[in-house]
């Protein structure tokens, strides 16, 4: 937990604590089995940090105040009927490291693009998988509205219980429009926490702050103080992967990516994983980019596939890529190719092979055939003749036909021209 | 057939291991006496007849397999009623608690049934740990043994009434400000806490947990080191269990204390100190002298705070420790409650007793905000003071000898209406708890009316073997034995 949590401070420039410790939050609830919830008061183990964010194009930074770690919460019921409560302990007690923003965020498109900077970088750490139905990922939103050309914030709400980046940047926008409608109104904004109602589209309140809580904070007895010494933080920064804004420029400047190819390799650490393994082995990177990127990303989403786990391998790929480039098959066959690859996780030349997919590249063999289409199909001929040239698209067709697909088509086009100019 | 039950543990694991005896007779010569004795001296809360005996019944199979058996085979043993067991029931004498089982064993129970141990039941304690008396029990009294109508001290009263009337050849209690130490040495028996993070707290309910220790009172100092041998050790499931290798604490048992420093701190030889007691520990002290232990004086100025700090951290940790027992999971709810905090209201006002309660809003209103820099944190400033005291002393000492408590046994409710004078009967022990050293109480006498009087040996933080060692020397030396009272 300490090395995850450090890793992740130090993904967001923040200063590690050298020393820190768990305190007890005291409070009568029962959301937690011991009534008091270990957590960190005054001295978090990551502090004043910041994380850039690009929305349109334009750069923002947002301060990180904090990121320290605490207990998870039981989950409370109260549809159990009958006057009932039930508690959920099962999570309870789970470690999590909560992440504070600076109040720096002005919409909810910068809110959006916070969170999936944020959770980019989670993942690259391999510190979560992010799942949000799976509660491993939560984002709470704290939400005012001010006059135009005021400093002063205006009295803040927590929407809670959003099990998506859609339901924040929607329970915000909400948010916003319902904060300015009751100020207009007259009314004033009530300090509290709100619920999410997904399929409604709209917040409600759950509780409001009653007077300020005294949580009775002390140092946690039952654990130690928490140590983290110049050696450990420099093993963590030496473990750390390259994260995902670095990454996406490599990647631009090393393979002559664009902005949108990089960044949509960068989705994940995997997939940019992926593709570099990929390109290892391939002279082309582009290609490399544009198979993974459309076909094999496509077959990926068809079968809600993971990309660590298919069956082909990334030097199979990258082999499969050069049976293109050396002639052996067409792109069009490749399709085919990656499909069975994909199923069967068989290598391409084994595919190329067992199918008889090899293209046609044998002079001899092309002229014959192609001699016996020209023979076929007289008035196409006269016609390229005439000066119709337009006309080859449609013998190519032919020859393509009747070799099933398996023609070299530079060859076909070349010995077509030579034989139609005779 | 031999008594057993007036055996030491050492003599009677020697006896069973070596097929002198079974485990079947020890335990049923244990169980006997506590049919015979128990019901005048109430140490006992429950009696586990049956699981003794099969336990014993396993422990006498393994032998006659010609297997090894554990450091403890055979030895009838008691758990104070705070220490986790899966068998019966674990209630810290609490009405809160009443029929609590615990889903678990404390890893301090899994180590002694590992090494063969036979638990006898389980032993009376003030409520929580929280008392100097046991009279502040909410299951019954206990009675000193050597005179019924007097306490046996406190907390851990159960676990110095059984083995002081034999009804347990080891009883492991805790101590928290000094409830191994001072019940000790009311029923003159030898009571050993150890350094904090020597013995894992898992599984031990928590009063205070940076001052809690579990620790083993026994007829002897062989046999405390013996326990401490089976008990110690690193406990992943307890991050403040210390990192240590494993250690023989008997391998200096018998070892001449020549030139060993023993510090007489000035603060502790004060008037407070009954005139009986001081006569008896400056005995002590020529005993040690005589076998060559160097005799200083040694001073540890911030003693006088010791009790206020105490009564400030304990109950800080405690308001904290006890909030989970408020209905929602475990033992006693209140039946009446109309919502949550209804529940929790009467539950608590209901379960807990008034020493319980008095402790909770103590430590409540310490950490409220406005009062925290004040008490809280101010009494953690004066602890750290308190630790530095000893380090200092340390220095121009190995060991340092004081009483353990300021008088002797006193008369059931003597002193149960008065908090305060209640809290005093700890202010020998108390330090030694906030410094998280190790000390040892043993009998160095008794009083002109036949009751047992105890002084105190402390050492640096994990420096038992030179305690014991010490310790032990005293005992070969001295000619103090109490043998079993009259019941």
């Amino acid at each position: 937990m300490v090395t995850k949590s450090v890793a992740v401070g130090l993904a967001l420039g923040c200063t590690i604590s050298r020393w820190s410790k768990m305190d007890r939050k005291n409070y009568f609830y029962p959301d937690q089995s011991k009534n008091y919830q270990i957590s960190q008061y005054d001295l978090p183990i990551n502090h004043d940090g910041f994380l850039d964010i690009d929305v349109d194009g334009k750069k923002k930074t947002i301060g990180i105040t904090r990121a320290h770690m605490e207990e998870d919460t039981a989950r409370n019921t109260h549809t159990l009927g009958g006057g009932q409560s039930g508690v959920d302990f099962n999570r309870c007690g789970l470690p999590l490291l909560e992440i504070v923003t600076e109040p720096d965020i002005r919409s909810a498109d910068e809110a959006y693009a916070y969170l999936t900077e944020l959770k980019q970088i989670l993942q690259y750490l391999e510190v979560s998988d992010c799942s949000m139905e799976e509660g491993k990922l939560r984002a709470e939103a704290n939400i005012s509205v001010r006059p135009v050309g005021t400093e002063p914030f205006g009295t803040k709400t927590e929407v809670k219980n959003v099990a998506s980046f859609s339901g924040t940047y929607k329970a915000i926008e909400f948010e916003i429009a319902r904060q300015i409608q009751v100020l207009n109104d007259g009314g004033t904004i009530v300090q509290e926490t709100r619920g999410w109602d997904d399929d409604r589209g709209v917040t409600f309140s759950q509780r409001a702050k009653e007077s300020a809580h005294d949580y009775r904070y002390f140092p946690e007895p039952d654990l130690v103080p928490i140590v983290v010494d110049e050696a450990w933080e420099t093993t963590i920064k030496e473990g750390q992967p390259e994260l995902p804004t670095p990454r996406r420029n490599r990647l631009m400047e090393q393979f002559d990516l664009s902005p949108y190819d990089a960044g949509v390799l960068t989705q994940t650490k995997a997939m940019a994983d992926y593709f570099e393994a990929t390109v290892a082995d391939v002279s082309d990177a582009k290609k490399a980019a544009n198979w993974i990127m459309g076909d094999l990303q496509a077959l990926i989403t068809q079968d809600d596939a993971d990309i660590t786990t298919i069956k082909i391998a990334p030097t199979q790929l990258a082999a499969m890529i050069k049976l293109i480039e050396d002639g052996t098959i067409s792109g069009k066959i490749a399709k085919e190719v990656l499909v069975d690859m994909f199923q069967t996780g068989s290598d391409p030349k084994a595919i190329v092979e067992a199918k008889g997919l090899v293209q046609i590249s044998d002079t001899g063999e092309l002229e014959k055939m192609i001699a016996a289409v020209l023979e076929k199909n007289p008035a196409q001929v006269e016609e390229f003749r005439s000066g119709k040239e337009k006309v080859i698209g449609f013998l190519v067709g032919q020859v393509m036909q009747a070799t099933k697909g398996k023609a070299n088509p530079k060859l076909v086009n070349e010995i077509l021209r030579k034989q139609l100019s005779t | 057939m031999s008594n057993w039950f007036e055996k030491s543990a050492f003599e009677i694991r020697e006896a069973v291991a070596g097929g002198t005896v079974t485990a079947r007779e020890v335990a049923t010569s244990f169980l006997d006496r506590i049919d015979a004795v128990d019901e005048k001296v109430g140490a006992y809360t429950q009696v586990w007849h049956d699981e003794a005996l099969a336990q014993a019944d396993a422990v006498d199979a393994k032998i006659a397999a010609g297997k090894l058996v554990g450091a403890l085979a055979g030895v009838p043993i008691s758990l104070k009623e705070l220490i986790c067991t899966q068998s019966g029931e674990t209630t810290c004498s609490s009405k809160i608690l009443a029929g609590f089982q615990s889903p678990y064993d404390a890893t301090v129970t899994q180590k002694l049934l590992a090494d063969d141990a036979v638990v006898l039941g389980k032993v009376n304690m003030d409520e929580f740990a929280m008392g100097s008396s046991t009279e502040n029990s909410a299951v019954q009294k206990t009675s000193n043994p050597w005179d019924l109508s007097r306490v046996p001290g406190g907390s851990s009263g159960g676990s110095a009434a059984s083995v002081a009337s034999a009804t347990s050849a080891i009883s492991f209690g805790s101590d928290t400000g000094g409830s191994i130490r001072q019940p000790a040495a009311f029923c003159g028996c030898v009571g050993l806490k150890p350094t904090y993070g020597r013995v894992s707290r898992y599984g031990l309910v928590a009063f205070a947990s940076s001052l809690d220790q579990i620790g083993p009172l026994t007829r002897d100092v062989r046999d405390a080191a013996l326990a401490m041998n089976v008990i110690s050790g690193k406990d992943p499931r307890d991050a403040t269990s210390a990192d240590l290798p494993a250690e023989d604490f008997t391998k200096k048992l018998g070892d001449s204390i020549a030139g060993l420093k023993i510090g007489l701190p000035k603060e502790y030889f004060v008037d407070a100190l009954g005139s009986e007691v001081r006569a008896l520990v400056e005995k002590a002290t020529k005993v040690l002298e005589d076998q060559g232990a160097e005799i200083v004086e040694v001073s540890l100025p911030h003693t006088e705070y010791a009790v206020s700090v105490y009564y400030i951290v304990a109950p800080a940790e405690a308001s904290a420790n006890l909030a989970r027992f408020d209905g929602v999971r475990y033992g006693f709810r209140h039946p009446d409650a109309k919502n949550v905090s209804e529940m929790y209201v009467k539950t608590k006002s209901e379960g807990f007793g008034e020493e319980v309660q008095r402790r909770i809003m103590l430590g409540t209103y310490v950490l409220s905000s406005g009062y925290y820099d004040a008490y809280y944190l101010k009494a953690q400033k004066v602890r750290t003071l308190i630790t530095q005291d000893f380090d200092e002393a340390f220095k121009a000492c190995d060991i340092i000898l004081t009483p353990t408590t300021p008088s002797t046994a006193f008369t059931m409710g003597e002193k149960s209406n008065d908090p305060l004078e209640m809290y005093l009967n700890d202010i020998f022990t108390i330090s030694a708890n906030l410094a998280g050293i190790p000390g040892i109480s043993l009998p160095c006498g008794t009083s002109a009316s036949g009751l047992p009087v105890g002084f105190q040996l402390l050492s640096k933080a994990f420096d038992e073997a030179t305690l014991l060692q010490t310790a032990h020397c005293y005992e070969q030396h001295a000619d103090v034995n109490l043998g079993i009272p009259n019941l």
